[in-house]
């Protein structure tokens, strides 16, 4: 790719009632960067989709909302004048044209001459690693390879923007895992302004510069993978993001007392609290020198861990987890400690 | 081996079949080969009688192909597009369109040639020539491609395809005539050996619209029973079944759901 496309994207004041008056998205304004990579996230249902069709064009925003490619109001525009790639969920691959057509499909409509669409029909199936398929029928073709055919007939057309509907949720999760890897370094490679749409969280974290958690037809938050982890804006944000634990006390004087026992206390926060904290910031411990103390409901065997749920605590048992080697039983007393500067407290 | 109940009951459903529905064929095709009918074959084999019905009624013939060619060509043009709407659409509306339009099915098609007549008999012109029967052809047998293309739309996600198409650049009718008609090439298929088959063996509608000038392969079979010996009406339907047979087997052959190949593309992938 010679001239990667680095596109910003503004949607202003872009909300989407549907005619049977349901509200996809409230009044909503996003920024991307240009070049970035940024993914919706959130529960089907969030608005994420409906977002990523009004960039596309497939839907227009209620009246007042706006979109701008770079400075360009593409409000107006239909999908096949705003020169956007699409890879859609179920690859929309024509079944009446072989490999090779399909990715030509973009150029053709292009009018693109035909030296100049040899080569770059040429270039795409060497990227994707599909050259030796370019004769096959769709229906031919595996999961995985449809993805590729899908990717490398959207990037063909060198768009402004690339627009990805959960592209990995068809595929088993091998795959899924391989192939996230795959476009991670195609994104990486290309540079072009991608948005991503995802209900799934690892796939936001590996993919995302930014990742934009989505909920009810609104951001609840946007930020860097990290800052979404551990600094998440409110309990869905958290909860929805990787597993949280939380319990209750009364923090007074730098200790957070439960009645599980004392934890040391850094935050601002005082009086009863409620504070969260991610599982791999909990370690077991001796049960004299513990911040906590409670007692083994259940402990699963991961292989490289093992996941213990630990009752006693929290109103909810804590997911703690340990690389140690032992076995561990169900009504066993544990004391964890826990790294106080990971805890966490949210208005709401 | 015993024989149950069931064997006996099965045997005999198969004979009374043969009995009205192949014996009767056979024996009507003997009559159009036979020299005499009332000697029965012993008289000798001949083709006398089809080429006499060439000579009688080959304009008949004639007529048949081009009415169901142009039945074709009106409700491949007229049929697709609407069931390419139909399908897009999912209002009250649409669906009313739908029923209203399946509706000469359900009417006796002397009842439909009647009402043309009375509506548009007075047009003279129109009223003598072969488009008049056209017209109703096309009533009766636009139906039968709009519910195979539908079907063919409704069980595959072309508004995906078209979204896709779209996302490439391809404006509206780049989609509609790469993308959808393609892809529902098996449902106009099927739609058009049915529209032609049809067409061709129509005798309600026809025998009402047609005159003298205007008759149709049915209408001149008809013609033949009432007016001509036996053996020539026989070797008619000798006829009438050589020009039928073929295009009854290709909507057989056509017909068939796609073999499912999904399975073996998983085998292939690596």
């Amino acid at each position: 790719m010679t001239s990667p496309s680095r596109t910003p994207v503004r949607l202003l004041d872009c909300a989407k009632t549907f005619p049977d008056g349901t509200r996809a998205l409230e009044p909503t304004n996003l920024e991307i960067e240009g070049g970035a990579t940024v993914v919706l996230l959130g529960p089907s249902g969030c608005g994420k989709t409906t977002t990523l069709r009004i960039i596309a064009g497939l839907e227009s925003p209620d009246s007042g909302g706006r979109i701008l490619f770079d400075d360009e109001e593409v409000t107006d525009q239909p999908i096949e004048k705003r020169n956007v790639g699409m890879v859609f969920q179920s690859y929309a691959l024509f079944p009446n044209m072989n490999v090779e057509q399909n990715v030509a499909y973009g150029l053709k409509v292009r009018k693109t001459p035909p030296e100049e669409l040899a080569t770059r029909v040429g270039e795409m199936l060497d990227m994707m690693d599909i050259r030796e398929l370019k004769d096959r029928r769709i229906e031919q073709l595996s999961g995985g390879q449809r993805q590729r055919v899908a990717l490398a007939r959207a990037i063909a057309v060198r768009p402004r923007i690339l627009l990805l509907d959960e592209p990995l949720t068809a595929l088993d999760a091998i795959l899924r895992e391989r192939l996230r890897v795959e476009i991670d370094a195609l994104l990486r490679g290309l540079g072009i302004t991608t948005v991503y749409v995802t209900h799934d969280q690892s796939e936001a974290m590996a993919l995302g510069d930014r990742i934009v958690v989505m909920s009810h037809g609104r951001v609840t938050q946007i930020g860097t993978p990290r800052e979404i982890y551990y600094n998440p804006a409110n309990r869905f944000v958290a909860d929805f993001i990787g597993t949280m634990n939380r319990i209750t006390g009364t923090a007074r004087d730098g200790v957070l007392t439960t009645r599980a026992g004392r934890i040391p206390w850094e935050g601002g926060d005082s009086g009863e609290i409620e504070v969260l904290f991610r599982p791999e910031n909990a370690s077991i411990a001796d049960l004299d020198q513990a911040h906590l103390r409670g007692r083994i409901a259940t402990s699963f065997f991961l292989g490289d861990r093992t996941r213990l749920m630990v009752e006693g605590i929290g109103a909810e048992p804590l997911v703690v987890e340990t690389s140690e080697r032992r076995e561990f039983r169900a009504g066993e007393e544990i004391g964890l400690v826990i790294a106080p500067n990971s805890l966490l407290t949210l208005k709401d | 081996m015993r024989r149950t109940g069931t064997f006996y009951i099965q045997l005999a459903f198969t004979l009374l079949v043969c009995a009205f529905l192949i014996v009767p064929v056979i024996m009507s095709i003997m009559a159009g080969v036979t020299v005499n009918y009332f000697y029965g074959i012993k008289s000798g084999v001949t083709l006398r009688w089809v080429f006499e019905v060439w000579d009688l009624y080959s304009e008949t013939i004639y007529l048949s192909l081009l009415i169901s060619l142009a039945c074709l060509a009106c409700t491949i043009v007229l049929g697709v597009p609407a069931a390419y709407v139909l399908a897009r659409k999912q209002g009250r509306i649409a669906r009313m369109v739908e029923e209203l339009l399946t509706l000469p099915l359900a009417i006796p098609g002397l009842a439909i040639a009647l009402a043309l007549l009375i509506s548009y008999g007075g047009f003279r012109e129109f009223r003598m020539s072969w488009t008049f029967i056209l017209v109703g052809h096309v009533l009766y047998t636009l139906p039968f491609m709009l519910r195979a293309v539908l079907a063919v739309l409704s069980s595959t996600d072309f508004r995906t395809l078209e979204e896709g198409a779209a996302s490439l650049g391809a404006n509206f009718w780049q989609r509609f005539f790469g993308i959808v008609i393609p892809n529902c090439r098996s449902g106009i298929l099927a739609g058009s050996l049915m529209v032609v088959t049809l067409s061709m063996g129509e005798f309600n509608l026809t025998w009402m619209l047609h005159t003298p000038l205007t008759k149709t392969l049915p209408v001149g079979l008809a013609d033949a029973y009432a007016s001509m010996r036996l053996e020539i009406g026989s070797a008619y339907t000798v006829v009438f079944l050589i020009m039928i047979i073929p295009l009854l087997l290709a909507l057989q052959f056509f017909g068939k759901p796609p073999k499912p190949r999904a399975a073996v593309a998983e085998e292939v992938g690596r």
